[in-house]
């Protein structure tokens, strides 16, 4: 039983490093060049300009902390059709305390804490209340959306705290703040979902509960904790938005944020049913519907027709995803 | 001798590097039971897939009748005759019996229609000649049915399409004695009928009884096929290991210490008012039938189910109901009798599965440390005598029996003070048994754990427990001492009350809430 086909002396063989990358990552990673080859025989002259290319970066900034979120409540097991609410929460709560403080600090906690309490208040019903997730949140969403509009009374509040624009329009060696930020939240939850006990456990939960729950977990904390976690990773998209448009807007996070972030994680291999799906698969997910989104615009595709092209995304994202498992 | 049915010639399959079926060339005749035996991984299942079609062989050809034929998917090998029965029924349970038996082959009225008064017909005939009409009803729904009534109508299934080769691969691990006799007695009128038989399993004392040539497969390759007609169990096991195995029951003087587990009047919803003390050093065999309680009992002492009264008492410490976390942290281990559904997570490697129950000791500062992780289980596992090309294969890839040692090892690797095995050499080979025999003894020999052992097999109930409980109906109906328990006391007391006016009646159907 030795490995025969792959310890070539020196042992870095092509299929050493197809096996590394591993092959959905590298079907991902054709599809994008894929898109970029388009993109730029179409629009070579702006497509690849260094301003084009950090506005793609800026675009997806957002989109990528939600896509990474949301990988972590499907591996459990679970989805979060909320996230685009709690993005608009919190740009409200983030906006109003700035306002009444000055202070971006207590404006960030605040969105943090907004962010979480709504995710506990997910994962609270979820557990407890045996309801299926799918439709909590998707009953959250427009409880999360109302109280955003009556906290705001309908109104975009605007911020005028420099230091707290600067999260959003800033830039550091040439990159823009949010992307920093951006791979600072990558970092941080690759490590979180892949490294520590308490993440590798979400694959346990969402592989098979009865299992986990033999193992010894204690499934209704994790599942609340899941949720949590998924709020506040919300907080820091609606802080995000709020420091780039300047405002808290209780509309805002609704152009489908959610649908591009579920679509991101199962794109980047999730499973429907739990128990699989990476970051960096996530990652390729929402750099593929970033220049998707860019190079439709540069394309003059007309908006409606953009519509149809990510909902189309989703359904074939969902329809590999399951087609993979099931030849497994 | 006439012409077989199935001949395979240099059948050869391989996954990846690893070799699980290497240049086979066996036949297989009418009215014939050919035994396969092999050790853990020896590519028994992996040889039926082929003759299935589930998989293609690498090499190699599958004649049926004299022709030489390759099978793109089961259909086709349905089509040619085979049909294979798996340990886990393929039965829909949300169908009734007669749909299920004749599913893929219902009889019709104007073709679209189905012909209810023939189907209920035609399924009360087959009922009655498989001694079954007292047991199911044609319109009965399968969802209630236990394993043994599942297999069965899988087993008509086959037999009503004509299959003429029939594949039993570990038919009896869930079924009973009872249940084993009755199975035994269909495969002889099978092979009376002319149906050619694949009878896969590790108990020996079944091959001996039941074949009629013993096919041998050891590391993939075919060591030896030879008639049944005077083999021992002793050779046949030589033949398999490559080795003589040494008593599996030694006798020994069981050292008990004090109480280290203590049940007072548990009651869940599925068993009532059950009451046991467990000593340090004592192995407790748990008897009964299918359905009595036996793995519920376990699931309410370590937490799983809710307890609604009683006490569970660990070294005099009362353990929290439902709380599997609790139990384990006081030192309660349970591996579960079904593997995939409830002990295995099937997307995850086999050191992922290995080290689920030890967090802290495969972590350092709460993030997961491989090289503990490998160090640890990479001992246990050598111990253990797992086959497999990597702890960093999917766990799937691993043979039945050797998925079963991956579950062990997990709790292996746990400090625990009791340790519950709910049938715990269910699809393990002879070889392996003894070793895990071996193990249980060293646990409570010189670890001092207490272990409850739970069995439907009777020489592993007899031969391990210094003293037997005996279940029956979600209640302890018989405690016996090593000395004192017989076969007979035991099968007596496992037989549900109320049932002993007709007790092959009542004795399958309570299968339901496993
Ligand atoms: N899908 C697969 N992928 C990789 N390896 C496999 C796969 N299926 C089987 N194997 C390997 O092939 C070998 C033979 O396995 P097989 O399941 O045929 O054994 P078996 O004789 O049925 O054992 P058991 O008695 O434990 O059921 C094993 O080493 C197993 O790990
Ligand atoms: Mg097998």
């Amino acid at each position: 039983m030795s490995d025969r086909s792959a310890t070539a002396p020196g042992g870095f063989t092509l299929h050493r490093v197809v096996e590394r990358i591993g092959i959905h990552n590298i079907s991902l990673l054709t599809a994008l060049i894929g898109l970029l080859l388009i993109f730029g025989i179409l629009r070579g002259d702006v497509f690849f300009s260094t301003r084009n290319l950090l506005n793609i970066g800026m675009g997806v900034a957002i989109l990528g902390v939600l896509a990474i979120s949301q990988t972590g409540v499907i591996v459990s097991g679970g989805l979060d059709i909320s996230v685009g609410a709690m993005v608009g929460l919190t740009t409200v709560a983030t906006a109003m305390t700035i306002q009444a403080t000055e202070m971006a600090g207590l404006g960030i906690v605040a969105g943090l804490l907004v962010g979480g309490l709504a995710g506990l208040v997910n994962g609270i019903i979820i557990t407890y209340g045996r309801i299926n997730a799918v439709i909590v949140t998707l009953g959250t969403m427009a409880i999360f959306r109302g109280v955003a509009f009556i906290l705001s009374d309908g109104q975009s509040i605007s911020i005028f705290n420099d230091s707290f624009r600067w999260i959003g329009t800033g830039r550091i060696l040439g990159l823009p703040a949010p992307v920093w930020i951006l791979l600072a939240v990558v970092v941080g939850f690759y490590i979180f979902l892949h490294k520590s006990i308490v993440g590798r456990n979400y694959y346990a939960i969402g592989g098979n509960p009865i299992v986990a729950r033999l193992s010894g977990l204690n499934i209704p904390r994790y599942r609340v904790a899941i949720y949590a976690v998924s709020g506040v990773m919300a907080g820091i998209g609606g802080i995000l938005l709020a420091a780039r448009t300047g405002s808290g807007q209780p509309i805002s996070g609704s152009d489908g944020l959610e649908l591009e972030a579920i679509t991101a994680a199962f794109l980047g291999g999730c499973a429907m049913q739990g128990g699989r799906g990476t970051v960096v698969g996530a990652l390729l997910g929402v750099a593929i519907i970033g220049v998707l989104n860019n190079g439709m615009i540069l394309t003059a595709v007309p908006t409606f027709y953009q519509m149809l092209a990510k909902g189309t995304l989703l359904i074939v994202a969902v329809f590999l995803a399951e087609f993979r498992l099931n030849k497994a | 001798m006439a012409e077989p049915f199935l001949r395979m010639k240099g059948l050869t399959r391989h996954f990846g590097p690893v070799q699980a079926l290497n240049d086979v060339t066996l036949d297989v005749h009418p009215g014939q039971v050919l035994a396969l035996v092999g050790e853990n991984g020896a590519g028994k299942s992996t040889m039926m897939r082929l003759i299935e079609g589930v998989f293609e062989p690498t090499r190699g050809t599958i004649e049926v009748a004299g022709r030489s034929v390759t099978f793109d998917q089961p259909r086709d090998a349905h089509a040619a005759g085979i049909r294979v029965i798996h340990q886990e029924p393929e039965i829909v349970p949300d169908l009734t019996v007669a749909e299920n038996i004749f599913a893929g082959n219902l009889p019709r009225v104007a073709r679209h229609f189905l012909s209810w008064p023939t189907l209920q017909a035609k399924t009360a005939e087959l009922l009655a000649a498989f001694g079954m009409a007292h047991e199911l009803r044609p319109r009965q729904m399968c969802s209630g049915l236990g394993p043994a009534q599942r297999q069965m109508i899988e087993i008509m299934r086959a037999v009503q399409a004509g299959g003429k080769l029939i594949a039993f691969d570990e038919p009896t691990s869930s079924l009973t004695d009872e249940e084993t006799r009755r199975l035994f007695a269909i495969i002889n009128r099978l092979r009376d009928d002319g149906v050619a038989i694949i009878y896969i399993s590790h108990r020996l004392a079944e091959i001996t009884e039941l074949a009629d040539r013993v096919a041998v497969l050891r590391d993939g390759a075919l060591v030896d096929d030879l008639p049944a007609e005077g083999l021992t169990e002793e050779r046949i096991t030589h033949l398999m290991v490559g080795r003589p195995l040494s008593d599996m029951f030694p006798d020994r003087d069981p050292s008990t210490g004090d109480v280290v587990l203590k049940v007072e009047g548990l009651t869940t919803e599925h068993v009532s008012d059950v009451s046991l003390e467990l000593r340090r050093g004592e192995v407790l065999g748990i008897g009964g039938l299918i359905g009595a309680g036996r793995s519920e009992l376990a699931k309410g002492i370590f937490g799983f189910h809710r307890r609604l009264s009683g006490r569970v008492l660990l070294d005099g410490n009362e353990l929290p109901s439902g709380d599997t976390a609790a139990a384990i942290a006081a030192g309660i281990g349970f591996a579960p009798e079904d593997r995939k559904e409830e002990a295995l997570l099937l997307m995850q490697t086999i050191l992922e599965n290995a080290v689920l129950c030890v967090p802290e000791k495969v972590s350092t500062g709460g993030f997961f440390s491989r090289s503990r992780a490998l160090k640890l289980i990479s001992d246990i596992s050598r111990q253990m005598r797992l086959k497999a090309s990597s702890l960093d294969a999917p766990i799937t890839s691993l043979s039945g029996g050797n998925q079963q040692k991956v579950v062990l090892t997990r709790w292996l690797a746990c400090d625990l003070k009791v340790l519950i095995l709910d049938e715990p050499t269910r699809g393990i080979d002879v070889g392996a048994r003894s070793e895990i025999y071996d193990l249980i003894r060293n646990l409570t020999d010189s670890a001092g754990l207490g272990v409850i052992v739970i069995s439907s097999e009777m020489t592993e109930l007899l031969g391990l427990s210094d003293r037997v409980l005996v279940m029956a109906d979600g209640q302890i109906r018989g405690t016996f001492d090593r000395a004192e328990a017989t076969e007979e006391k035991v099968m007596r007391a496992a037989i549900p009350q109320g049932a002993h006016a007709a007790p092959d009646n009542n004795a399958f159907s309570k299968g339901t809430d496993r």
